[in-house]
């Protein structure tokens, strides 16, 4: 242990493109730490001996060890303390809610105007280390004959495939769209995430002896009967989030009207922020973005990189958006107008059935409801419109059908959502399991990779338990 | 990677190919689609399977040439491959349990329609096609439709082959006759299908239409395919393609439709001159 602590209350801040130059590219906004901060930061650590944080984490992450290996300059050795329980380290230290995980219950944020170790921005700093340093290439281990299949390649998807992988199982993930990387390639903004970082993620899988088949889509090129006739001995759901859900008001389906979805699907998937794309995208003046999660925050950045004035309309007030306080505070800085307390009501078109305006009224806290936030009410007479020519709807989604349409006997609640025991992803057929989105509803990358994780012990503890 | 192992010319824009996708091969059935990509840069394509060959495990697909995309993939040959070809999704077409049912194609939506018959033929449904095109240069498919079909219609708009006329002056024709239908299953252009479902409302014949509306993903998740049905949301990759035609909002359906023609044409032009840059 270093003899002295660092005993700055504040964390390191992390060092970013200017808002005015960021606004205008898809480049990442978060530069990360250099090592001299990581060193700073990683001495802010006091190695508590009932370490809080991996407590916080939904992967447990031996947070306190990583960040004694940065004390002494052993980066790889940080890595490979944190690869133990993440298969995706450079992705959690980028998009992880670290506020409300590890970090809420760090010891030095305790206390006014303290914050906590930056703990997300130290994995970040270890992770990219070993991704622009290290040679070392992660080795297939022994094969111990059981396959296990895979349905998604998103984060639990790809989680789930790289703990079971790591215990000698010949693991087949199986990717419905032609890239692996489930919402980390076609929902999260490349200036989030960069998509090369996924990519290398996903390299270290296959050489672990992960394979992925994409162009596959589970329930359809194959069944997950047909998979267990194909030897597979469990099967692991992590098909995500689905169809997004609208509004049901009037003018949803004119032209210019986006799902979120749709809208950072063709940005980041497809690539249309790029000049030469094959696929198109609606470069408008003036876009509204409708609801407060991080989805809506992602698309009204996207629409504001590709030249438009954005607004966020949002029921309720900024402090009960969910999205997380980081994404909010950028997309202020960025110039992201939030119009809170409004309500659209209306979608209007003009002759060409194309989106001119969208109907607002104005909104007011009224009592708490069943989540004990107050309940939004409509003021009456206060609507306006607001003169738009784009409308994304970032209200979330509802479960794709298709696995359940294809599979007997794997039971889903009303919502569509696959029924799942949380501490294993057991479901209702013997041997598959599920997590993540698909089993939550849209919840965060985390969540996901927390599920897989679970789910992977379980799918080990049942496959030994089944040969012995 | 996916080879292409044949192909064949219909007229001077609609192409045949014949796709080595044995999974999807193995299980697409009528109605279903698959899409493609034909390069790491391109456009996911939704297109209808066209047929499928299980010994061989390829995969038939048809397809007119409207933008860059598919320009694109009309240059490519026997034995060169697509970057991505995933399938079947949607939901397969009923084509069980009918005795009598009125197949309209029009142009290449024929290429759509030519599997549909052909599964109701084989289910031993007696089969009546109309198929309309502009002129006879555009004719397509017609012996294969006269193989499936009990009475074969061919109209054209300017009377150059067949009968002139729309294939809804066949169907009136039909329906005045008396002809009773247990289904009109509709597919091409959506102002064709959505005149044929007027006419058929009036005659009280239920009348399925496949929609092709613009798509990202295809598999339930992006929601770019959505239209209207009975005053409900739908999604056509997963909720269709085929729908009660009398349910549709035909006209919301074609406004969607040309919400990137635009881009679409300049695409069109823009890789129209990157293949006469080659030949120079």
């Amino acid at each position: 242990m270093p003899a002295k602590f660092n005993m700055r209350p504040d964390k390191n801040k992390m060092p970013s493109q200017h808002p005015k130059e960021r606004a205008k590219n898809f480049k990442e906004v978060a530069l990360g730490y250099t090592e001299e901060l990581a060193l700073d930061e990683a001495n802010r650590c006091l190695h508590c001996p009932k370490p809080l944080c991996v407590e916080g984490c939904p992967v447990s992450i031996d947070i306190p060890n990583f960040i004694a290996k940065i004390k002494e300059k052993d980066y790889e050795g940080a890595y490979k303390i944190i690869h133990k329980s993440s298969s995706l380290p450079a992705v959690c230290g980028r998009v992880c809610p670290q506020e409300s995980q590890c970090e809420s219950r760090c010891v030095r944020g305790k206390g006014p105007n303290r914050e906590p170790v930056g703990i997300g921005r130290l994995e970040r700093f270890v992770a990219d280390w070993h991704m622009n340093n290290s040679t070392e290439k992660a080795v297939k281990p022994q094969s111990n004959g059981h396959k296990v299949a895979i349905v998604g390649a998103g984060p639990s998807g790809l989680t789930c495939a790289g703990d079971l992988a790591k215990l000698g199982y010949e693991v087949s993930v199986f990717e419905a769209l032609h890239k692996a990387g489930g919402v980390l390639v076609y929902g999260i903004p490349e200036f989030r995430l960069p998509k090369v970082i996924v990519q290398k993620e996903v390299e270290n899988l296959i050489d672990l002896g992960v394979k992925v088949y994409t162009d596959t889509v589970i329930g359809r090129t194959i069944t997950i009967d047909e998979l267990f006739e194909q030897g597979f001995e469990a099967v692991f759901v992590g098909s995500g989030a689905g169809l997004p859900k609208f509004m049901g008001i009037k003018g949803e389906n004119l032209n210019g009207v986006y799902s979120a979805n749709e809208f950072l699907t063709r940005t980041n998937l497809m690539k249309a922020y790029k000049e030469d794309s094959e696929t198109p995208i609606a470069h408008s003046k003036v876009v509204a973005v409708v609801g407060g999660g991080n989805v809506a925050m992602d698309a009204a950045r996207c629409a504001l990189r590709l030249g438009a004035e954005v607004h966020i309309i949002y029921r309720r007030d900024i402090e009960e958006m969910p999205a997380r306080k980081e994404e909010i505070h950028h997309a202020q800085e960025e110039g992201i107008i939030f119009d809170t307390l409004n309500n659209p009501v209306e979608v209007l078109g003009d002759e060409n059935g194309h989106v001119c305006g969208v109907k607002v009224i104005k909104m007011e806290l009224g009592e708490p409801d069943a989540s004990g936030r107050r309940r939004p009410v409509p003021v009456e007479g206060s609507e306006y419109v607001l003169p738009i020519d784009c409308l994304i709807m970032a209200l979330g989604t509802s479960p794709n059908p298709l696995i359940k349409k294809t599979t007997k006997g794997l039971e889903t609640n009303d919502h569509g959502c696959i029924i799942a025991k949380e501490e294993t992803g057991e479901t209702s057929r013997v041997g598959v399991y599920a997590g993540g989105d698909a089993v939550t509803g849209a919840a965060t990358v985390i969540l996901a990779m927390g599920a897989g994780k679970k789910a992977a012990k379980a799918i080990d503890e049942y496959i030994k338990s089944k040969n012995k | 990677m996916f080879k292409i192992v044949r192909r064949r010319d219909l007229n001077p824009t609609v192409i045949m190919m014949d796709i080595e996708a044995p999974l999807v091969a193995n299980k697409a059935k009528a109605g279903q689609f698959i899409i493609l990509r034909v390069n790491e840069e391109g456009e996911r394509i939704p297109l209808t399977v066209a047929g499928t060959n299980k010994k061989e495990g390829t995969v038939e697909i048809i397809f007119q040439v409207v933008g860059g995309s598919t320009l694109l993939l009309a240059h490519k040959q026997v034995g060169d491959y697509l970057q991505d070809f995933v399938g079947p999704l949607g939901e397969p077409s009923e084509v069980e349990g009918f005795n009598k049912v009125c197949v309209i194609g029009g142009g290449a939506g024929c290429a759509i329609a030519l599997p549909v018959a052909r599964a109701l033929h084989e289910n031993g449904a007696k089969v009546t096609s109309i198929v309309g095109f502009r002129n006879k240069d555009l004719v397509i498919l017609e012996d294969e439709f006269k193989e499936v079909s009990d009475e074969y219609i061919l109209m054209s708009d300017d009377g150059s082959v067949g009968t002139k006329g729309l294939v809804t002056n066949a169907l009136e024709e039909l329906l005045k006759k008396g002809e009773k239908f247990d289904r009109v299953i509709c597919i091409g252009p959506l102002i064709m299908m959505k005149f044929v479902c007027l006419l058929t409302k009036k005659y009280n014949v239920k009348t399925v239409v496949s929609i092709n509306p613009i798509m990202i993903d295809g598999t339930g998740m992006c929601g770019c395919c959505r239209l209207t049905v009975g005053g409900k949301v739908k999604f056509a990759c997963v909720d269709g393609p085929d729908f009660d035609g009398h349910e549709v909002d035909f006209d919301e359906a074609i406004n969607r439709n040309k919400m990137y023609r635009d881009f679409e044409r300049k695409k069109y032009e823009e890789t129209c001159n990157l293949f006469k840059k080659e030949v120079k």
